[in-house]
């Protein structure tokens, strides 16, 4: 057994640090996931809006979020912000920033795509039935833009789950950093542990990450 | 004499300033059938978009039994439930089966007691040749399924009148048939209609009077008989004859 890797889990408290550091992954992921997802709304309904300005701006934000590595946009806003405004905030807190700020922008040209993939007819058809316009929207319009919008949101969130793992470079300990700290600490008397432990770390966002993408496909399927 | 159920006054309606509509009127009274006809583009489907508010007048005005109908825009949704309108898309909802397109209005709009409605709904599906469609998604059916469940999704509303706009013009020649066969049933009934179509077979059966279109106006009007046997305009012969065809002698 003295050569296989694996065992280097199993000292101390290192399969419990492991999971720890995924639990800081969640926890990362699913505050950033939910804010993107309340403000994405509001950046998806401004990007249907009739007023060329609000449209611009959004455009302007989704560019820019598109454009910039999200590792830029943390180190921009952990050190950036540290060094221009002596603004000092925790690892963690860039890192939800950061996620909300790309997530929201992501979510709501999801948005704007789901509302507007809803033909005009659609909402005419409905308020020719004699249905006021809130009843329209919660019995026509709203079920059918959730339909066309969940699977795509879904598959936003295994994405934000995944980059999170970049978070370590700014000091955050999730999963991956943690897995990095076990293979440091046994290099020498276990060299061969960090494929084990990477394996581990590669399983373990694989159990997150796999059955979101599953849903997503058997609802896009079951809907389409 | 019978009432007016809708009366159309000098109806004028722009659109970025083309006039699409130019100040007509007409009306249609109780259990009357009016086919509206006219080469495309001359304000038909328009003319009834007006009338159950999907479009706002630039001038005239609609009363549907004497009252006032265009111009408001807070109880409309109360004037549209009086209205009943089917689409050349049929546009049922795409996520709720045939039932569930059928309940929604009466339910929602009108908050008739559930039961009640369904048991109307499967009588009305089974006149229709749907009934084993009750719980078919629209997807599943075929394009005449589809818009005779949209006729008696606008029927279970109890419409005072019904508005018709080439709800035959997106189907398959064989499916014509099936979709007029029903209008024909509900004008026998004595359903109180206006049909824009450009069936002139069915206008012809249908008809009580026919309104014949072009340019936003109303060029003639009339007896489906004497229209379509001895139409007094030179435009209304000229689109008549577009719909038929001579073979010439070879020589």
């Amino acid at each position: 057994m003295q050569d296989w890797g694996i065992t280097v889990l199993f000292r101390g408290r290192n399969l419990l640090r492991l999971l720890g550091g995924l639990g800081v992954t969640l926890e990362l992921s699913l505050i950033s996931i939910a804010l993107s997802i309340l403000l994405g709304m509001l950046v998806g309904a401004a990007m249907t809006l009739r007023h060329p300005l609000p449209r611009f701006l959004c455009r302007l934000y989704l560019e820019t979020i598109r454009i910039m590595p999200q590792l830029v946009l943390l180190f921009l806003c952990y050190f950036g912000l540290a060094k221009a405004f002596g603004l000092q905030i925790s690892g963690e807190m860039a890192s939800v920033i950061v996620f909300t700020f790309w997530g929201a922008g992501e979510m709501g040209d999801l948005v704007r795509g789901a509302l507007t993939s809803i033909p005009v007819h659609q909402s005419e058809s409905a308020a020719a039935l004699g249905l006021t316009r809130a009843q329209a929207f919660r019995y026509v319009l709203a079920p059918q833009i959730l339909r066309r919008l969940t699977p795509q949101a879904i598959n936003l969130a295994t994405r934000m789950v995944k980059t999170t793992s970049l978070v370590m470079l700014i000091g955050v300990i999730e999963v991956l950093k943690v897995g990095q700290q076990i293979i440091d600490a046994s290099r020498y008397d276990m060299p061969q542990a960090a494929i084990w432990i990477y394996g581990v770390v590669f399983f373990l966002y694989f159990i997150i990450c796999w059955p979101l993408s599953m849903l997503a496909r058997r609802l896009e399927r079951r809907w389409a | 004499m019978a009432e007016n159920v809708l009366e159309v006054r000098n109806l004028v309606k722009r659109f970025d300033g083309h006039t699409v509509l130019n100040g007509l009127s007409f009306q249609v009274k109780e259990g009357e059938v009016l086919v509206i006809i006219g080469p495309s583009g001359c304000g038909k489907s328009t003319l009834l978009r007006c009338i159950n508010g999907l479009e706002a007048l630039d001038g005239g005005e609609i009363l549907l039994r004497g009252e006032r109908i265009s111009g408001q825009k807070k109880k409309l949704h109360l004037v549209r439930q009086r209205i009943g309108m089917v689409f050349q898309n049929y546009e049922l909802f795409p996520h709720m089966d045939v039932m569930a397109n059928l309940l929604l209005g009466p339910t929602k709009a009108l908050g008739r007691p559930k039961e009640e409605v369904i048991v109307e709904a499967e009588r009305l599906l089974a006149r229709v040749g749907l009934s084993d469609k009750a719980h078919a998604l629209p997807r599943q059916l075929s394009g005449g399924q589809k818009q005779r469940a949209a006729i008696i999704r606008a029927l279970l509303m109890h419409p005072e009148i019904l508005l018709l706009d080439e709800i035959t013009a997106a189907l398959d020649p064989e499916m014509v048939h099936e979709v007029l066969n029903v209008v024909l049933g509900l004008a026998r009934d004595g359903m109180t209609m206006a049909i824009v179509t450009h069936e002139m077979r069915f206008a012809e059966a249908v008809a009580d009077r026919v309104i014949f279109m072009e340019h936003g106006g109303i060029v003639e009007e009339g007896a489906p008989e004497a229209f379509f046997a001895h139409p007094r305009t030179e435009r209304a012969r000229a689109f008549l004859t577009s719909f038929t065809f001579t073979r010439e002698a070879k020589t």
